[in-house]
């Protein structure tokens, strides 16, 4: 196995591909068709264009939050209208734009079709979870229109429930509504994996997109009702006084924060376990190469689902928890960093005697692979507990979760996009267009997050509206950041766009991978396989790939 | 600290001159500057081995030089590696980083306390003397300070980034921090937990003077009355006196001496007393009836501000002998009414 390779010779043709005349996207017609569709696809495609919108506003904000942040006075808006901002922000980028972004477009597409199903399970039950995604995303355009609100996306009481006269309730039912979106979702996944993977295709020959879908599946389902009861609660302490968490009434607001974090620290790795399996994908497919160490690599994405539950309280270290929780949570939180460096080795290696080219995606993971390790470290600074109480609270914390989820997270889903777009649409993008928005993206991104960490380390608090004028260099340096930032991810949205009409024909599999999904057409039908596939290969296996390219040229030649 | 003294001095120095680092001016800040020196070089080595790796690779087996790709299974030697190793250094700082969190917050005995209590969107300090703060706070060098903190509406956090310390101030909770300040100079105090509208303007200074100029600053902005001596004359506005008499028939238990000392307490539990058993008991009494007694304390919750606590904390704190109480009685006797603390709690 280890030594033997194969030529790819003689590949068709792709230039004189054309678009299939029948597929889901012309299956059927008009606007009906898609707001009942069934289609697994469809859905994906619908959840991508909601997302995009989500993300465009929720990056408004960070525009104007950089731009107030680029003098030390309070120039540009009231304190409140700031507040505001970050609110929304925050708000919008994590409920409506991270937690669903790999899984609900590109998860939703890809899923059944890596495991050779029809359909998810349930796909009644995903055409419900993208409504409701849209009712919950409403609700929290609702409380932005009506006027905002200023809790932070941590609707910390007794802030949010007695001192707010904001749009408290309103936001908050919007998020719980989204929430039942993702746990559909999740539920979904789950069941498919079990259930409907088609002959042959045992779990360890399951592409690792699935496995860290299936893990982040699962923290979906057992943590998002978390974070509803609590805002359930939140809500009827605002509206009737219930007191759950007034001190005044008995009650306990350290109670909140182990309530809410106990889903908001496992939705982190909601938010980056798919954006791991697209990474996994991508490095595969470009160095031509299975994945150094699968089996390592599947259960790393399942060890961090289950340590994922069990380090909440380090976002309290310095609330006084006793020393000896806090000894344990910081414990639990190491080792949960071990599954992460791992995971970053094994891509690393796979690279390793490979034959890598470096089209977009790979550029977007390379990308990944830098700052998702600073992002990872920069963890490190703060599960050590006597350094935490330093950092927390300061914009360390801000660039070290940025580095995550936006540096790993966000350039995870643009390979993803990148990489799939020739399998959603049938068209391939503008090459060097994407490669310079890459490259933009990085440096924008390094610009704008790096200097935060100095300002950490310096003291500067977070959510600060002004601030003292010592900090003021570094803050111009971030938001000249967050402007080139801001060219990167406008560049796509542009040349994807263009590339629906006039990109080159993408034809079936223009990345020469060996997923289930590049052996079918592009894009592919509503029913994803005329016959059920049979497996006989594992994933990645790239001689099985040149022996049935191989074969193909025959037949054809 | 690991490394020559001298040479930490200049790089110290050459750090603070630099803009890009905080002033070192606690003595704790050298040992947390220590802690984030080493994740710094960790994490600068693990990041130059992932990019060495990858670019490394990317240039020895990119397509033009290595057309063909040689199929790899894995290797567990390798994999046992890359898990041992980062498990090894992150257990070293896990251990370090406990060390250190404990030096922060274990206080010395022999700490002076200042109280701060939070509130929108200010920080209110009161020294046992009797000095009033807003937004400052002024302490010695070379002494141990211990700040017992609450906050009087929603979560604040305080934070001086010099000294290297942070403490969440929570309302219905006392929480404390500790630091002995180095260098004589003023440094900012920061509120770091998101708190409402003025969070941004909830700064302070912290004021370190050398031991002489710190008690010239106490003795020059004295109100003329110590905390103890305010919570005196709360006891006795509220009544307090009234039961907790002292005298062997008294309705109440005596409070004389009682702070620091095990409490037995009628549901059969023993109980520490300390400043935060203290508050807890006169606001939610039916919660702890010392043994020997009826439960006929009414709760003073929304009656007395945090301030007002405070006093009262430290009256019964500094409260020796019974003789005081008698005095007491003997005040609230005499028609002089005491001054009603400032600001009521929100609801």
């Amino acid at each position: 196995m280890s030594a033997t390779s194969y030529t790819i010779v003689n590949l068709p043709d792709q230039r004189t591909a054309t678009i299939p005349k029948r597929n889901y996207l012309n299956n059927e017609d008009g606007l009906l068709s898609w707001l009942f569709t069934g289609d697994h696809k469809r859905i994906a495609i619908l959840y991508l264009i909601s997302i995009t919108f989500f993300f465009f506003i929720g990056g408004a904000f960070a525009g104007l939050i950089r731009l107030e942040l680029l003098t030390p006075q309070p120039d540009l808006v009231a304190s409140d209208t700031y507040n505001k901002f970050f609110s929304m922000h925050g708000i919008v980028m994590i409920f409506l734009f991270l937690v669903p972004s790999v899984p609900a477009t590109l998860g939703n597409f890809l899923i059944p079709i890596m495991l050779g199903a029809k359909d998810l399970a349930f796909p009644k039950v995903n055409l419900l979870s993208w409504y409701l995604y849209w009712i919950g995303g409403l609700f929290t355009l609702a409380a932005l229109v009506l006027g905002g609100v200023d809790t932070g996306w941590t609707f910390t009481t007794p802030l949010s429930t007695h001192y707010l006269n904001t749009h408290v309730v309103t936001a908050a039912t919007g998020v719980f509504i989204i929430g039942f979106s993702s746990i559909f979702t999740g539920l979904n996944f789950i069941v498919t994996i079990h259930r409907m993977r088609a002959p042959g295709m045992t779990w360890f020959r399951m592409p690792l997109f699935c496995w860290s879908n299936y893990a982040a599946s699962i923290l979906m389902v057992l943590g998002t009702p978390v974070l509803a009861i609590t805002l359930v609660l939140v809500a009827l302490e605002r509206l009737v006084g219930i007191g759950v968490f007034d001190p005044t009434k008995g009650g306990d607001p350290l109670l909140f924060q182990h309530l809410f974090w106990f889903y908001s620290h496992p939705a982190v790795y909601i938010m980056i376990l798919p954006g791991m399996g697209v990474i996994s994908e991508v490095i595969s497919t470009f160095s031509r190469k299975r994945v150094f160490g699968y089996t390592a690599v599947a259960f790393s994405s399942v060890a961090i689902a289950l340590f994922g539950f069990f380090v909440w309280a380090h976002h309290m270290f310095i609330m006084g928890v006793s020393n000896y929780s806090a000894l344990v949570f910081s414990l639990l939180t190491m080792l949960v960093a071990v599954p992460s460096a791992i995971k970053i080795f094994n891509w690393a290696f796979t690279l390793q005697k490979g034959s890598i080219t470096f089209e977009t995606p790979m550029l977007y993971a390379f990308g990944f692979l830098g700052l998702f390790t600073i992002g990872g470290m920069t963890g490190v600074f703060l599960g050590a507990l006597g350094m935490d109480i330093h950092l927390t609270e300061t914009y360390f914390i801000v660039a070290h979760f940025h580095f995550v989820m936006v540096g790993g997270m966000l350039m995870a889903f643009l390979a993803g996009i990148h990489f799939w777009w020739p399998k959603m649409t049938g068209r391939m993008y503008p090459e060097s267009l994407s490669k310079l928005a890459a490259v933009t993206t990085f440096i924008g991104f390094n610009l704008t997050f790096l200097p935060q960490f100095i300002l950490g380390y310096l003291g500067m608090p977070r959510r600060y509206h002004a601030y003292p004028p010592e900090f003021q260099v570094l803050n111009v340096l971030s938001t000249a950041g967050a402007t080139v930032l801001g060219v990167g991810y406008m560049l796509p949205l542009l040349y994807l766009g263009w590339s629906l009409k006039y990109g080159a024909i993408a034809g079936n599999n223009p990345w020469q991978a060996t997923g289930l999904e590049w052996q079918i057409q592009s894009p592919p039908l509503t029913e994803n396989f005329i016959e059920t596939p049979v497996v006989d290969h594992e994933a990645y296996d790239y001689e099985w790939l040149a022996h049935k390219t191989a074969q193909e040229v025959t037949t054809v030649g | 600290m690991h490394i020559s003294p001298v040479l930490w001095q200049f790089l110290v120095k050459w750090l603070n001159a630099s803009a890009l680092f905080p002033r070192e001016a606690s003595t704790i800040a050298p040992y947390a500057d220590a802690l984030y020196f080493f994740l710094l070089l960790i994490t600068v080595i693990g990041l130059t081995l992932v990019g060495l790796l990858v670019f490394g690779f990317s240039i020895r087996y990119r397509k033009e030089k290595h057309p063909e790709a040689i199929q790899v299974e894995g290797s567990t030697l390798l994999e046992a590696t890359w898990t041992i190793i980062p498990l090894a250094l992150f257990l070293i700082v896990f251990v370090w980083g406990a060390l250190l969190y404990f030096r922060i917050y274990n206080p010395p005995t022999n700490a002076m306390n200042i109280y701060v209590v939070g509130k929108q969107w200010m920080w209110k300090a009161e020294h046992p003397g009797g000095q009033h703060e807003i937004n400052a706070l002024h302490v010695p060098t070379g002494r141990p300070v211990q700040l017992t903190m609450i906050s009087q509406d929603v979560f604040h956090s305080f934070s001086i980034p010099d000294f290297r310390v942070k403490r969440e101030v929570i309302p219905g909770r006392y929480s404390t921090v500790w630091f002995q300040a180095t260098t004589p100079g003023t440094y900012h105090i920061f509120c770091t937990q998101y708190c409402g509208t003025n969070h941004s303007a909830m700064i302070g200074e912290v004021t370190v003077l050398s031991p002489d100029d710190y008690d010239k600053w106490t003795q020059e902005s004295t109100s003329g009355m110590s905390l103890a001596q305010n919570g005196e004359r709360l006891f006795a506005s509220m009544g307090c006196n009234a039961c907790h008499s002292g005298s062997a028939a008294a309705r109440g238990p005596n409070l004389a001496g009682v702070y620091g000392s095990k409490l037995q307490l009628a549901s059969g539990s023993q109980v520490l007393v300390n400043d935060a058993y203290l508050r807890d008991s006169i606001l939610n009494p039916s919660q702890h009836i010392t043994a020997g007694y009826a439960p006929i304390m009414p709760t003073y919750q929304g009656q007395i501000s945090e301030d007002g606590l405070i006093d009262l904390v430290e009256y019964i704190k500094a409260m020796q002998s019974n003789y005081r109480v008698q005095q007491t009685l003997t005040t609230s006797q005499s028609n002089e009414t005491a001054p009603t603390t400032p600001g009521v709690v929100k609801p």
